[in-house]
């Protein structure tokens, strides 16, 4: 079993899959011979050449838009946007090209591509290196959205998305890109399923959701609970579009209270959507209305950046408000 | 076969006639070595991991802030970029204000919320930086079109480095530029690199400037290594501005002596073009070329103890200001919100 950190399971995987099918290419900033501003892409231009590794200038329309014409002609494109903040100049083509394609052409074609991006603060970047842009991609129909935690996680679902048809943005969490090693599968062809989240932990007490950069808060939060005699049930949600109403509504349904986790700013967060689908299905199986412990309605600071972040005590505090409703 | 890395040496880049006088020169050289112990400040307090976050210094490029920003009036704009430092010096912000930013306190020009990539000071004309690629680029064109529409004779700057002309807005920026004649000069700073990708790598024409053409837009590209050929030809492209000539695309050549950003390893680029360039280090080369420009050795070196004496203030008055409450991230989101 290979043990690594997230950005070096996103280089194997890609490794491994540019080596199983030949129609795969990455194409970014840097992405070759440097090896990525991450590395996430290290060792793939000295294994497959320009080629199949392509260094692009600074144009991220340019990037987005040529993956999604490889991906209609025959090509599997992986492009990195070096920032998920430099998404922005490429928008047009991501959102409104690569998501409607399928449907503008009533499914005579479509675009299987991944686009890479690091995303979400905890790294002084300021307001042009830290945003979390998903609830722009979760508000597109056509696209699917994937923001895992964990290394293992980062490893099947880059694998998904990569073996899928449709266009899918793919977002890391860039503070936990070196947090932690864990095992990765050896199994080269070790997938998840599309739209499915995981059970991190099992409670009676609580259900504690999140994806992403946020988990590591989430979990924390759900040991420091325990400390205290309070089991939490803690969701890692990992795929935002389609998101796992399922798994959400058993657990939820079950324990009756719901914290809900994301640093994204709080007006239309992907886990405002998933309380109002919780409101709306089980209400009447809910203890206490769900509480949302999010990113605040502000561009991302600089200086207080970790007030920004939903921390453990934030988590707490509003665990608190669901068992004492 | 790119020519863009051979440029003329021209150590006495300006034409004959065009060389300021010695106190003009001494401000220049002023300005740029300010900037340099600035960065070198922010070079080390970055490696101490004292200023979060990730700090791109101006080592190299000294003298085209300091060129160009002689050749403009205090009311003049720019938009600068995430390699700010050197510009919001050269424009006039103060250092204390610069280094509050970069230590993320109240004193800092965005009360701490942009922190190195993000100074920014309208009273002295310093339009802002912007850590995305280009964006300032048709922001300076708005403030250029305004002065126009004023007629208050402003000049806007946009800097821009040669990764820049990649992104559209670079094209779009210049497109309208010339179409509405506006006096804003598109101010490429062409230090050879954007990130790790040579310009060899990424550009097709020769030379930035030669992009002007699909444009017909004047052009001039000029060693940005030496101060006064900076300034001659920044003045030439700002008079063109301001006497109803239009935008001007010019490229000022000079070298990133350090990494991308401080702590990248810079393996990329190779120590003996490192070595190459830094024989013309604009600062060395200036106190090189001082006694025939009428300027002294004890002048020199009482600007570089003026130097020492205010980047020391800043920083130590920027260690002692109050960081912001947690609370103050609210602050000035909108001007009004109901
Ligand atoms: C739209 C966008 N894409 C990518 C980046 C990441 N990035 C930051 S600086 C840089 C290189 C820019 O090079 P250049 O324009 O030559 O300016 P220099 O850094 O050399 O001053 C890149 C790719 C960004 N900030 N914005
Ligand atoms: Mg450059």
């Amino acid at each position: 079993m290979a043990v690594q950190t997230f950005v070096q399971t996103v280089a194997r995987t890609l490794m491994q899959e540019m080596r199983r099918d030949d129609r795969v290419v990455v194409l970014g900033q840097d992405v070759g011979k440097r090896g990525g501003v991450f590395l996430a892409t290290e060792g793939l231009f000295d294994a497959f050449g320009p080629d199949r590794v392509i260094d692009t200038p600074l144009s991220e329309a340019a990037i987005i838009g040529a993956a999604i014409g490889m991906a209609v002609h025959g090509l599997r494109p992986v492009a990195e946007v070096q920032f998920s903040d430099y998404v922005f100049p490429g928008f047009d083509q991501l959102v409104s090209q690569a998501a409607k394609l399928r449907y503008r052409s009533g499914g005579s074609f479509h675009a299987p591509m991944v686009v890479r991006m690091p995303a979400g603060g905890g790294v002084k970047g300021g307001h042009h290196h830290s945003q979390n842009p998903e609830t722009h991609f979760v508000h597109t129909p056509g696209l699917q959205v994937v923001y895992p935690s964990t290394p293992r996680d980062a490893q099947g679902t880059l694998r998904t998305a990569m073996r899928g048809e449709d266009p899918v943005v793919f977002l890391e969490p860039k503070r936990l890109y070196r947090a932690v090693k864990e095992e990765v599968s050896d199994d080269p062809d070790a997938t998840l399923p599309v739209g499915k989240g995981v059970l991190r932990r099992e409670g009676d007490d609580v259900v504690l959701i999140s994806y992403g950069a946020s988990m590591a808060e989430t979990v924390q939060a759900a040991a420091a609970l325990a400390q205290q005699g309070i089991e939490a049930d803690v969701i890692d949600l990992r795929w935002l579009l389609p998101w796992d109403e399922e798994l959400v509504l058993e657990r939820v349904a079950r324990v009756g209270r719901v914290v809900l986790v994301s640093e994204a700013p709080r007006t239309a967060n992907l886990v405002s959507e998933v309380a109002a689908t919780i409101a709306e299905e089980i209400l009447d199986m809910l203890e206490a209305p769900p509480v949302r412990v999010t990113g605040f309605d502000t561009p991302y600071p600089y200086a207080q950046d970790r007030a920004y972040l939903p921390g453990v005590n934030r988590i707490l505090y509003a665990v608190q408000q669901v068992l004492e409703y | 076969m790119s020519t863009a890395r051979t440029i003329p040496p021209a150590p006495n880049g300006a034409a004959a006639g065009e060389t300021p006088p010695p106190d003009a020169l001494l401000a220049m050289y002023t300005t740029m070595l300010t900037m340099r112990r600035f960065d070198e400040r922010v070079r080390d307090l970055s490696a101490a991991k004292a200023i979060p976050g990730y700090a791109h210094t101006y080592f190299g490029s000294e003298a085209i802030a300091a060129g160009v920003m002689a050749a403009l009036r205090p009311d003049d704009w720019i938009a600068s970029t995430y390699r700010c430092h050197g510009h919001a010096i050269a424009k006039g912000v103060a250092l204390e204000a610069m280094a509050g930013e970069l230590y993320g306190r109240t004193t800092g020009t965005a009360k701490g919320k942009g922190g190195s990539m993000h100074v920014s000071d309208f009273d002295v004309g310093m339009l802002g930086a912007f850590g995305i690629v280009a964006a300032g680029i048709p922001i300076a064109l708005g403030a250029a079109l305004t002065a126009m529409r004023k007629g208050t004779g402003q000049v806007a700057v946009a800097f821009f480095g040669d990764g820049a002309v990649h992104q559209g807005v670079f094209h779009e920026g210049a497109g309208l530029a010339m179409l509405w004649n506006a006096p804003v000069v598109l101010l490429c700073e062409n230090n050879q690199y954007a990130e790790a990708t040579a310009i060899e790598y990424h550009l097709n024409t020769s030379t930035i400037a030669d992009m002007a053409c699909a444009y017909a837009m004047p052009a001039e590209r000029a060693d940005g290594m030496d101060v006064v050929s900076a300034y001659a030809a920044a003045r030439r492209a700002v008079e063109r501005a301001r006497t109803g000539g239009g935008p001007t695309l010019l490229e000022l050549v000079s070298y990133r002596f350090s990494g991308q950003y401080e702590g990248d390893a810079q393996g990329y680029q190779p120590p003996e073009e490192i070595a190459r360039w830094r024989e013309r280090d604009p600062i060395t080369t200036f106190e090189r070329l001082a006694p025939e420009r009428g300027i002294s050795t004890e002048a020199l070196a009482r600007v570089a103890d003026e130097v020492d004496r205010a980047v020391d203030a800043a920083f130590a008055a920027a260690e002692r200001a109050p960081f912001p409450e947690p609370d103050d991230l609210f602050d000035d989101v909108y001007v009004s919100y109901p």
